[in-house]
């Protein structure tokens, strides 16, 4: 359903994608990890039309979009939480869930899928999405947006960062969820072992290319001793 | 002939100031091209024609509550200079809702101007809550312009609460308001502006908090679009142990200009007065997050916009 040709993404000097290529088939949960720099972020923001490749297609359901606008692979089904959600004086948390699911949304609606990110819906729906709400909040909120868009590819740039562990396990939740009802195909870029365990895939990049793919079961068996991911703290 | 009778164009101006269909339920008094054509009283609230100026005394009884009070103007004859005098004696505790506001239909070339000049009187423990719009239309190079004059007198106990939006339309406006207030008093100023072309807008507040424990909150939220112009003066005297806090929130887009000056004055110890300030256009990560959730970039703004200036 996604294929990336030899994508190329060059700033001052350095290549911070170098040759990419990927073939990533329907309903799968793959999860991206590596180091700082690797390349993780440029990489799913590329495939949002976030940020241009210098050369290299990316192909979409048989469709070429690499030249297409955010908002046409938006709407040709693709969905992005960003890893810093963004803040807007007077949106309110209803506003950005309404434009999310592009219909008309009741007010239940919206507290539903709040009630799945673990936000006590009532209290926030007519909240402004400003700089009141915490780091947490804030996040459940961006994932709230993107999970109710139900796309058939969904990219995570890190969900877990600011995250608690109670949200955590909703995340999970969700993402198995989004699965079992969208069946769509979960791009996520993690460092959590938890989310790297019931990854189908997961791809290792490093230096900007994409050094493995390997199951899940091999990479953890490989690389949980390497410190490639972290253990999330249980109490 | 002048038609006095209220027509379509007068409904439709009616309906962008407030709603129409509500007017009539209440007390109410509707201006059109200078003169008052339309009034109702009620039981609790009186209103008087001046003798001395044009305009009209509003007096609620105490201990009114919840009644909603129309005061609308409207202008549709191009080259009108329309000034008035509107005073409201609000007895005590009382709890009123006025609605206000101005629209102007200019379809010709000759300038359209209305002077509105609000004074509120509340006497102790009265509440009120005051809103006012501002807008104008019509196809005509003739300017449409409004300069109102707000003007808050607050007596122990008592507070006002203003919504003041003026979204469309308006050529140039000066908008000043002003407050003097006494002990336990509250006034709570809430402003959306909109301008765009080549339209001016300047506000200015003037709030002194005479009494203790008395306190204010100015809002100001702008937009400011193609070569239009915005001031924003704030000006707040603490002269007792209080609290104010004003806040300027402007985006800026095109060749616009916006200037916000603060003046917080403490002249108490113990007065503790806030202002913050802030212009800047529309943050790219905004419109990006929401061109990811499927809008253009255009309608991404029309949204934040439209979010920011509800």
């Amino acid at each position: 359903m996604l294929e990336l040709q030899n994508i190329y993404f060059e700033r001052e000097n350095r290549k911070i994608l170098n040759d990419i290529n990927l073939k990533i088939d329907t309903n799968k949960f793959i999860a991206i990890t590596g180091p700082n720099g690797s390349g993780k972020s440029t990489l799913v923001k590329i495939i949002m039309g976030i940020e241009k490749p210098d050369s290299g297609k990316i192909i979409f359901q048989g469709k070429d979009i690499t030249e297409l606008s955010i908002e046409k692979k938006a709407n040709l089904g693709i969905s992005f939480a960003f890893q810093q959600p963004v803040k807007f004086k007077g949106m309110t948390v209803f506003d950005l869930l309404r434009i999310a699911s592009k219909k008309e949304i009741t007010k239940k609606e919206a507290c539903e899928i709040l009630s799945q990110v673990g936000l006590c819906a009532r209290e926030y729906v007519d909240r402004e999405v400003n700089g009141s709400l915490s780091g947490g909040e804030l996040k459940r909120i961006e994932i709230a947006t993107v999970a109710i868009r139900q796309t058939k590819l969904t990219i995570f740039d890190e969900p877990e960062a600011g995250i608690d562990l109670w949200s955590f396990n909703n995340l999970i939740e969700i993402f198995e969820n989004m699965r079992e009802i969208v069946k769509g195909t979960t791009l996520i870029i993690s460092h959590q072992e938890r989310i790297l365990e019931i990854a189908d895939e997961i791809i290792l990049m490093k230096n900007g290319k994409i050094e493995k793919i390997e199951t899940s079961e091999e990479f953890l068996k490989n690389n949980v001793s390497k410190q490639c991911c972290k253990k999330i703290k249980t109490k | 002939m002048e038609n006095n009778n209220i027509q379509k164009i007068d409904e439709n101006l009616l309906d962008n100031i407030t709603d129409y269909k509500e007017i009539r339920k209440g007390a109410y008094n509707i201006r059109k091209n200078g003169k008052g054509i339309e009034r109702k009283v009620t039981e609790n609230t009186n209103i008087i024609t001046k003798k001395d100026v044009s305009g009209i005394d509003i007096y609620v009884k105490e201990n009114t509550k919840f009644e909603i009070i129309h005061i609308p103007v409207i202008i549709t004859e191009s080259g009108l200079k329309d000034v008035v005098y509107n005073d409201f004696h609000i007895g005590k505790n009382s709890n009123v809702i006025i609605i206000a506001g101005c629209g102007i239909h200019n379809d010709h070339h000759k300038n359209s101007q209305h002077d509105g000049i609000h004074r509120f009187y509340l006497e102790e423990g009265a509440k009120v809550k005051y809103i006012e719009k501002h807008y104008g239309e019509g196809i005509g190079d003739g300017k449409r312009i409004l300069n109102p004059v707000t003007e808050v007198y607050l007596k122990k106990g008592s507070s006002l609460e203003m919504d003041s939006a003026q979204i469309k339309g308006v050529d140039s406006t000066i908008r000043e308001t002003k407050g003097a207030l006494e002990a336990d008093t509250n006034f709570v100023v809430s402003e959306k502006i909109m301008t765009n072309g080549t339209q001016t807008a300047k506000t200015i507040f003037d709030v002194k908090l005479n009494g203790e424990n008395a306190s204010t909150h100015v809002t100001s939220r702008s937009v400011a679009g193609d070569k239009s112009k915005q001031e924003f003066v704030s000006k707040i005297y603490g002269n007792e142990k209080c609290f104010a806090h004003s806040e300027c929130d402007a985006i800026i887009k095109d060749e616009a200009i916006v200037t916000a000056t603060p003046e917080i004055t403490a002249n108490n110890v113990d007065a503790n007065l806030i202002h913050e300030a802030a212009i800047g256009k529309i943050a790219g990560e905004q419109i990006t997050k929401l061109m990811t959730l499927g809008l253009t970039e255009k309608q991404a703004e029309d949204e934040i916009i439209n979010g920011f200036l509800r």
